[in-house]
């Protein structure tokens, strides 16, 4: 673990020290509770009933047995003690719930400040970040190396310091009886701890081993449910089975070959807590007969081995899985240590219904062709441009620069609203006087009625509807069973990509932005809707300046100027009138698309 | 499905009947373990009447002999059961997910559609390994444990009945608490899963999202609103952590209480016999462990019902198309297809007065249809996306069977043949092409093993492809990782065609993709269909317009249904819905092409 990450787990852990620290402490008491028991029944074993000299006992111990006339009068009332282990049993219940709730709720605590700040960091990172990394990893950090992380945090460390608290009182508590016995006693400890761990740090390969294995024969599981329907074209149901079978059969006989190690592990382990328990037997027997010890000491210290044989034989185990935790929180720090979006400049927040003008633009991502090479041209405000351009002319380039998805560098040029260049205006305040209409829109798994108010959670139903209604939504949705509150996404209908866009449309209409931009986003809408979308917009949006990136000349020629990209140069710039006559690309196009019509 | 009994154990009998032995065996020798065990606290009262009061240490080298010799005994039978127990955990792990994978193999489409990739795999591996604990360990330690309780209450009764009342009179109340709980727990375990979900999805979302969510300026908006289910989840971990909490509390409480109860009573005896007080007071002490495990095991049981049901569902699900008896035995299953009796296919399609209705559908998507494809012809069906083009391929390739109506090939019912016959003379190509992991050797191969290097070679020839094979470092031999997502998508359309093209099919169904890909692949991949449908029946579902004019029949289908049919030049005359079709796609590749 590095140090940056050992700071990172420290913010992690704000909030919850405290009660990470109550749990601690609660689990200290009730370790504690567990090691009195013993004390008392050998009080009143030795002094309460067996009469022995009670000058070892501590003073307060003495004064208590006094208030009640002493140990021998005690040995009359012997539910007294009785009483006191009850007491002690009704302490150590409550420490345990202290600490497990206690315990719980720290650790909650903990990886909900972990989500929050994941998810929070997540959504702000740059979209150059997210188009580098893929879902399903980032996924699996989020969740199976947070829960690695919980378990360190919530379970891994508090069991081996309640393990640790639990040997230092007993070992106390046994060095106060009698030192040699103590001795002798705690002599296998250190023995099964070390053997412990060095059977999991030697195992811990083969377990590996084994996990990927298991991912192996998952990941072919997977591959062929994805791939049913290739598996049946080709009547490959056979050799898939016996390919799975011949993998789960590989498996299988590793986990076989971990089986005599294993169980050796656990009898031997077996072994010595029994010869420890023989030793303190016997030993303790010949103390007793040389008078050394008393019988009630001699039952304490077989309860203390008792109560230490399980935790001293887990101890191992615990330590040796630490290791995982290291290496989920590097995966989580990678996430976490990734450079949120910038926004450095004057942070200006001037209206957006000026003219754009993009003014030389050059641009290339980090290592890659320039995309756009001197671009120059100017979109009045409130006027429409359309663009026309293939694949790789440099549209969707000029959307993401637009929206400050990517940044100029200061050499290549400038790209100003009303006179003011987009570094200097607030990155929100510009996406949120923007609208973006992608080809292929993400919806949030919501009812669409919450998809189309995303943004604006005070909409009212008639400002939904109307959005729903330029869009050429309305209608279609009100055939739904569940009209507005129909659930998009994993529970519920899926919509078709036409929908789809018209769904995205609404939710950019809702917000009433003065620059509207849709990036080929009618593709997968009909001619006729797409004109009718585009009528309704004209009328309810006229002071609108819009961006209108589509492949259909119906659509793009009552732009008030058409934009022909090619390689990431201005090709043709004029109205459809111009460009009609201009004797190029947009001619040509104009003629295939006139011809079929 | 109807409620199960005893937690849905018998469902899983013929599983478990071939591990009788081992399993026998590992509860025998648990058993013992647990006999040993019990003896520990005996060992201990001799040695305090015998040693401490009667000052006698003359049988002390037996006593340290036959102590000794119990405990390496014990750890003898604890190694044993220890190993049989792991061959039944990862045996029946193995065993169940070898049924539920070839069960897998032989369930119908509907089945698939109906659920997701991501369900049924949970099926096929979660639920197994969790029954497969659950026979073993589950199974083991509740037997050593109960053993143990058992042989305690016993050998205190043998000693001191009343004694032994007084402590077993807290057995009831620690069973009562169990009965109290247990409800609760499930129900609040099973909404902690639900929220977790739930957290899983919305970083999906946000992961995914991340353009949308920062074109809208969602991020404070999105990361409160999962902040708020964090919070729930948090809440809801919380209030699970005091049940449990309350529930463990009062189990070690009771063991207390024992205790206190064996020094009220039993104060007295230890003056005269203080190793059976100590005896006591280890049973008093040692009871309460094993009763929190037995808790524990038959919550185990309680929650691990539910993947035994769900595990048993699947294995239950029956396939909507089945061969007969009579089919099978002529002409065998899919995993023992039985091809010396396979006749050879001609490959002549006739739809007879076929209607059809999907299993999940509501209304019939083909009524009374009739139509002949003689062998040789090429079928071209268009329509939008989504109008529901792929229903009669699926009917050819009997992914569905139709719901009234018959399905002829080469003359006779499809029906009177095994689904493996006729799909191994049907190859597919899918719009997403679908490569397994492995060398592209072995995806060539996928659909005929036999196929000769020189057959390899030219089908790699006929799609194109062996340019592309011949820049890859390791030529045929280059892994295409999982799913083939090592290739680009038009390599691994490219592969997908030579792998159908090794398959010798006479029917070939084709599914043209309209993913973007690079011009010269694009090229590629539209002359090796032009050159794959020569003589074979084919059946394309149609994009481009080359494929479509010069198809011998056009299906025309909206909204699920067939509208027009025909040929080109009639439908173009028709100006209905194919004319509509046409001209869009002509203007879209007409402009495609433009714009390059």
């Amino acid at each position: 673990m590095k140090q940056n990450h050992y700071n990172l787990l420290k913010r992690f852990l704000q909030g919850s020290k405290a009660l990470f620290l109550l749990s601690m402490t609660a689990s200290g008491i009730s370790a504690l509770c567990d090691m009195i028991s013993p004390q008392i029944v050998r009080v009143a074993l030795d002094q309460a009933l067996g009469g022995a000299d009670a000058s070892g006992l501590p003073v307060w111990v003495r004064n208590l047995a006094l208030q009640f006339g002493g140990f021998d009068a005690l040995g009359e009332k012997i539910w007294l003690f009785a009483m006191a282990i009850v007491l002690v049993a009704l302490l150590k219940a409550a420490a345990q719930y202290i600490f497990r709730v206690a315990n719980t709720a720290a650790s909650e605590r903990m990886v909900k400040t972990v989500r929050d700040s994941l998810f929070a960091h997540i959504v702000r990172l740059p979209f150059a970040w997210h188009m580098k990394h893929k879902t399903g990893d980032m996924i699996q950090r989020c969740t199976s190396d947070l829960e690695t992380l919980k378990n360190f945090i919530s379970e891994q460390m508090t069991g081996i310091l309640r393990i640790l608290i639990l040997l230092g009182f007993s070992i106390g508590f046994m060095f106060s009886m009698n030192t040699r016995l103590a001795m002798i006693a705690l002599t296998p400890v250190p023995i099964i701890i070390a053997y412990s761990l060095y059977f999991h740090r030697k195992i811990s390969e083969a377990f590996l081993n084994c996990d990927e294995n298991e991912g192996v024969l998952s990941t072919m599981a997977q591959e062929n449910l994805a791939g049913v329907r290739v598996v049946r074209a080709f009547g490959r149901e056979r050799s898939e089975r016996d390919r799975f079978e011949a993998q789960n059969e590989y498996y299988t006989g590793l986990w076989m070959k971990l089986a005599k190690p294993l169980a050796a592990f656990w009898s031997t382990g077996d072994i010595l807590s029994g010869t420890q328990i023989l030793l303190t037997v016997c030993f303790g027997a010949v103390f007793c007969i040389r008078g050394e010890m008393t019988a009630g000491e001699y039952i304490a210290f077989l309860s203390y081995c008792a109560l230490m044989i399980w935790p001293v034989r887990m101890l191992g185990r615990m330590i040796s899985e630490m290791s995982k935790a290291g290496v989920s929180i590097d995966r989580i720090a990678y996430i976490m240590d990734a450079e949120e979006e910038t926004d450095s400049g004057a942070h200006l927040t001037p209206e957006l219904n000026g003219d754009i003008e993009f003014r030389d633009v050059s641009f290339s991502y980090e290592s890659g062709q320039e995309l756009l090479q001197n671009l120059s041209f100017t979109i009045r405000g409130g006027s429409t441009l359309g663009i026309l351009g293939g694949t790789g002319s440099g549209k969707s380039t000029l959307v993401l620069l637009l929206s400050k998805f990517y940044t100029l560098s200061p050499d290549s040029g400038s790209i100003r609203i009303g006179g003011i260049d987009l570094t200097d205006i607030d990155t929100a305040w510009l996406r949120k006087n923007m609208s973006v209409v992608l080809q292929e829109p993400f919806l949030f798994s919501r009812s669409i009625r919450d998809n189309i108010a995303i943004t604006s959670d005070d909409a009212e139903d008639e400002q939904i509807r109307t959005a729903a209604r330029i869009a050429a939504l309305e209608e279609t949705v009100d055939a739904f069973p569940k009209g507005f509150d129909t659930f998009v996404g994993e529970r519920g209908v899926t919509l078709s990509g036409g929908q789809k866009q018209r769904t995205a449309i609404a939710r950019a209409l809702i917000r009433n932005t003065p620059i509207l931009v849709f990036d080929d986003s009618l593709s997968a809408v009909d001619t006729e809707t797409d004109a009718r979308i585009r009528a309704a917009l004209r009328e309810r949006f006229r002071n609108a300046t819009v961006v209108l990136v589509s492949h259909r000349i119906t659509s793009l020629k009552n732009a008030d100027q058409i934009l022909v990209l090619d390689s990431g140069r201005v090709a043709e710039l004029g109205t459809h009138e111009e460009l009609c006559k201009a004797g190029g690309l947009y001619q040509r196009i104009c003629e295939i698309q006139e011809e079929a019509v | 499905m109807r409620k199960t009994r005893f937690f849905g154990i018998p469902l899983l009998l013929p599983y478990l009947k071939r591990y009788r032995s081992e399993i026998v065996g590992m509860i025998l020798f648990s058993a013992f373990g647990s006999v040993i065990d019990i003896a520990v606290p005996l060992f201990q009262r001799y040695a305090l009447n015998r040693f401490v009061t009667q000052n006698d240490l003359g049988t002390m080298p037996a006593f340290i002999a036959i102590y000794f010799t119990a405990i390496v005994i014990a750890a003898g039978f604890n190694y044993v059961s220890c190993i049989w127990g792991m061959k039944v955990e990862v045996g029946m792990d193995r065993d169940l997910r070898n049924a539920a994978f070839s069960h897998l193999q032989t369930l119908s489409f509907s089945y698939f559609n109906q659920n997701s990739v991501g369900y049924i795999h949970s099926r096929v591996m979660s639920d197994t390994s969790r029954i497969g604990a659950l026979v073993s360990w589950t199974l083991l330690d509740s037997v050593w444990q109960f053993g143990y309780i058992v042989g305690a209450v016993v050998v205190m009764f043998v000693m001191n009945a009343r004694l032994a009342l007084v402590v077993t009179s807290v057995l009831p109340i620690v069973v009562l608490l169990y009965a109290l709980f247990e409800k609760k727990l499930v129900s609040v375990n099973r909404e902690i899963r639900e929220q977790n979900a739930r957290i899983t999805g919305d970083f999906n979302e946000g992961i995914m999202g991340a353009r949308t969510i920062k074109s809208l300026v969602l991020e404070e908006k999105l990361s409160a609103g999962f902040a708020w289910e964090t919070e729930t989840m948090r809440r809801k971990s919380i209030a699970g952590a005091r049940l449990r909490g309350m529930f463990a509390v009062t189990m070690s409480f009771a063991s207390s209480l024992a205790l206190a109860l064996v020094l009220w009573k039993g104060g007295l005896i230890a003056k005269e016999q203080i190793g059976t007080f100590s005896m006591f007071m280890s049973y008093a002490q040692g009871l309460m462990e094993p009763i929190r495990w037995v808790v524990d095991a038959i919550s185990d049981l309680i929650t691990a019902r539910v993947n035994i049901e769900r595990l048993m569902k699947l294995m239950n699900t029956q396939s909507d198309v089945t061969d007969s008896a009579a089919v099978t035995e002529r002409y065998g299953d899919c995993f023992e297809p039985r091809r010396q009796n396979w006749e050879s296919i001609h490959g002549d399609i006739v739809f007879e007065d076929v209607s059809f209705r999907y299993p999940d559908g509501e209304e019939n998507v083909l009524e009374h249809f009739n139509l002949d494809v003689p062998f040789g012809t090429n079928l071209a069906i268009v329509g939008e996306t989504g109008a529901g083009k792929s229903t009669l391929a699926n009917l050819i390739c009997r992914f569905y069977e139709p719901t009234s109506g018959r399905l002829l090939i080469d003359g006779r019912d499809a029906r009177e043949r095994s689904q493996n016959w006729l799909r191994s003379s049907i190859a597919c190509v899918l719009q997403t092409p679908h490569l397994f992991s492995g060398s592209i050797r072995e995806n060539l191969l996928y659909g005929n093993e036999e196929a000769t290097e020189e057959e390899i070679r030219e089908a790699l020839e006929m799609v194109s492809a062996t340019e592309l094979i011949r820049r890859l470092p390791q030529g045929l031999e280059t892994d295409v990782g999982e799913g083939g997502d090592l290739l680009s998508t038009g390599e691994k359309q490219l592969i997908s065609f030579a792998r159908a093209i090794l398959a010798k099919p006479r029917i070939l169904i084709l599914d043209e993709a309209t993913a973007s890909v690079d011009t010269v692949t694009e090229k590629k991949i539209q002359s090796a269909m032009e050159r794959m449908i020569q003589g074979r029946t084919s059946i394309v579902i149609a994009h481009r317009l080359s494929t479509v004019r010069d198809a011998d029949m056009i299906l025309v289908v909206q909204d699920g249904k067939i509208v027009e049919q025909g040929k080109h030049d009639a439908l173009m005359a028709k100006r209905g819905m194919y004319y509509r079709l046409y001209t869009r796609q002509y203007e879209d590749e007409a402009t495609t092409a433009a714009l390059r």
